[in-house]
């Protein structure tokens, strides 16, 4: 066991306080880490559109004007990052996934998200119905920043937030469930953090 | 901005394959470009750490600590000659 | 040791802090003891990794500051919004342990059996740490090759090693820059490290020199494209990039 090194606190860790708000082995911080496999894209409003497929079944994109035409939401959400960082009660301005959903023909069961810089993470169809997940494209009253995935990003609050993608530009929906970037690299197909599904097995 | 080069993982992949990498060379094995592993891209803040191709910014490496054991995904790499 | 692969896995071991120097108002260098320490060539770094009594962890690599032979130092800067170099500038005190690994490295070293090959030595910042091993391990070994330091600052107060750096004579120049303020009657280079400022100091490429950049980033990707263009091959130029904030894996 490494020795505990004397006077040394790390960035400000709040105690979770409020029982069955933090999941386990989380620590809930006040900063909004920023966390990146890859560089940053830097994709322009005018030049962003958003799609939602189904092979040979239905297709739908909006540009970013017909995007914020529909209607907004305000969330007020718990995340939860599998590197062990809970930050509580953030704000986002965003559309409900299940707004954009009810356009599109298809019968699948499964969504893989994709987004710009080639990264994807896997959803059940299941999880991002029924108000629990969101496109989200304001931060705390403000356009969501590049490092935090702006333009737009998804928002999956109940799963780890690796699920909520950065730089998102559409979903495939699929009648299986196909691992994503972090899926493929041994992290978990669901990621519940309730139950710290974190790894492939746990 | 955080992109960091192969020189920040000497430790992780010393760890890893239990001898100095830093210097090994890589070949991309989608474009082919060949380099020390000292001159990759590395995002270390990530859930991974991930090594990506200075030419075409491909992953080559991705090694994630899973259960407390390292997890070592090369696939992006052809081949890796150890100096 | 050169050309020596460095093999076994590496592990995690307790030192104790000897010693501690203030290099600039926010720059520190941290002397440590070692146990079982087989040695370090110039160039190379360690990891340190603290833990909070929480089991809260956090680690970082730092070049070594010392030449190979000297005892093991590091030097840090403190960043504001740093994580760990407040706690190693600041509350870090003799007597305190310090859990690391290493030496590490094997691509971003020199050592004197280097062929004679003229050596430049280009340092953004507190990437002149690991440059500065460099140059204690050249005059220790008693090495004539010819050798130069451009090391791009802030500002006066910012240069790290000021008084040491200052002493070198004798085929080893030091060229420094200041890039955001000159004290009054400067007579040495002002504003970042250019392709003018790199095309005065670099050795010509027929020289067959050594070339190690190491700095911030934003830094070596300015200063190893300069190179490139005054043309020296890509492959001959060893960098280290230090992140957007001066030392490697956050703050």
């Amino acid at each position: 066991m490494s020795p505990v090194s004397r006077g040394f606190h790390g960035r400000r860790r709040v105690p979770p306080g409020e029982a069955g708000r933090v999941p386990p082995g989380q620590y809930v911080t006040t900063d909004f880490p920023v966390l990146s496999a890859g560089p940053t894209p830097h994709t322009r409003p005018e030049n962003w559109t958003f799609s939602i497929t189904q092979a040979g079944r239905g297709e739908m994109s909006w540009t970013w004007p017909q995007m914020r035409a529909l209607p907004t939401e305000n969330v007020i959400a718990d995340i939860h990052c599998v590197t062990r960082w809970s930050k509580l009660d953030t704000h986002w301005q965003a559309v409900s996934l299940d707004t954009l959903l009810e356009q599109v023909e298809h019968d699948a069961h499964y969504v893989l998200a994709f987004c710009d810089g080639g990264y994807t993470t896997n959803l059940p169809l299941q999880d991002v119905t029924g108000g629990q997940a969101w496109l989200a494209f304001g931060y705390e009253g403000q356009p969501l920043p590049p490092e935090h995935g702006g333009p737009a990003r998804l928002l999956v609050p109940h799963l780890y937030f690796w699920k909520s993608a950065k730089w998102v530009r559409g979903l495939d929906l699929t009648s299986e469930d196909k691992p994503g970037f972090w899926e493929t690299y041994g992290y978990h197909m669901y990621g519940d953090p309730w139950r710290e599904q974190r790894y492939a097995g746990d | 901005m955080d992109e960091l080069d192969g020189n920040a993982i000497g430790g992780l992949l010393q760890e890893v394959f239990g001898t100095e990498m830093t210097a090994s060379v890589g070949t991309c094995a989608t474009c082919g470009a060949t380099g020390p592993v000292a001159q990759t891209v590395v995002y270390l803040r990530a859930p991974g750490t991930v090594v990506r191709c200075r030419t075409c910014t491909s992953v080559l490496m991705v090694v994630v600590g899973v259960r407390g054991r390292n997890c070592v995904d090369l696939r992006g790499l052809a081949t890796l000659e150890v100096r | 040791m050169a050309g020596t692969t460095v093999r076994g896995r590496l592990t995690w071991q307790v030192a104790t802090v000897s010693r501690l120097a203030d290099e600039t108002p926010s720059v520190r260098t941290i002397e440590l003891q070692v146990p079982g320490w087989p040695g370090h060539r110039a160039g190379q770094h360690l990891d340190v990794r603290l833990t909070a009594e929480d089991g809260y962890q956090a680690e970082r690599s730092y070049s070594i500051a010392s030449a190979p032979g000297e005892p093991v130092a590091i030097t840090v800067e403190r960043l504001d919004d740093g994580e760990v170099s407040p706690y190693l500038t600041e509350e870090l005190r003799p007597g305190d342990e310090l859990e690391l690994r290493g030496p590490i490295g094997g691509y971003f070293v020199w050592d004197a059996d280097d062929g004679g090959r003229p050596l430049l030595l280009v340092a953004g910042g507190s990437g002149v740490v690991p440059l500065r091993s460099i140059l204690r391990h050249h005059e220790r070994s008693g090495a004539t090759t010819a050798t130069r330091l451009l090391y791009s600052s802030r500002s006066l107060p910012d240069v790290i090693y000021r008084d040491e750096l200052d002493q070198y004579r004798d085929g080893v120049e030091v060229i420094y820059t200041l890039t955001r303020s000159q004290p009054p009657g400067w007579t040495g280079h002002a504003g970042r490290v250019d392709a003018a400022l790199l095309a005065k100091v670099a050795w010509s490429v027929s020289q067959d020199p050594l070339t190690f950049v190491c700095g911030p980033t934003s830094f070596v990707e300015a200063v190893a494209g300069g190179l490139v263009e005054l043309g020296y091959p890509p492959g001959q130029v060893k960098t280290e990039r230090f992140g957007a904030t001066g030392a490697t894996g956050g703050t």
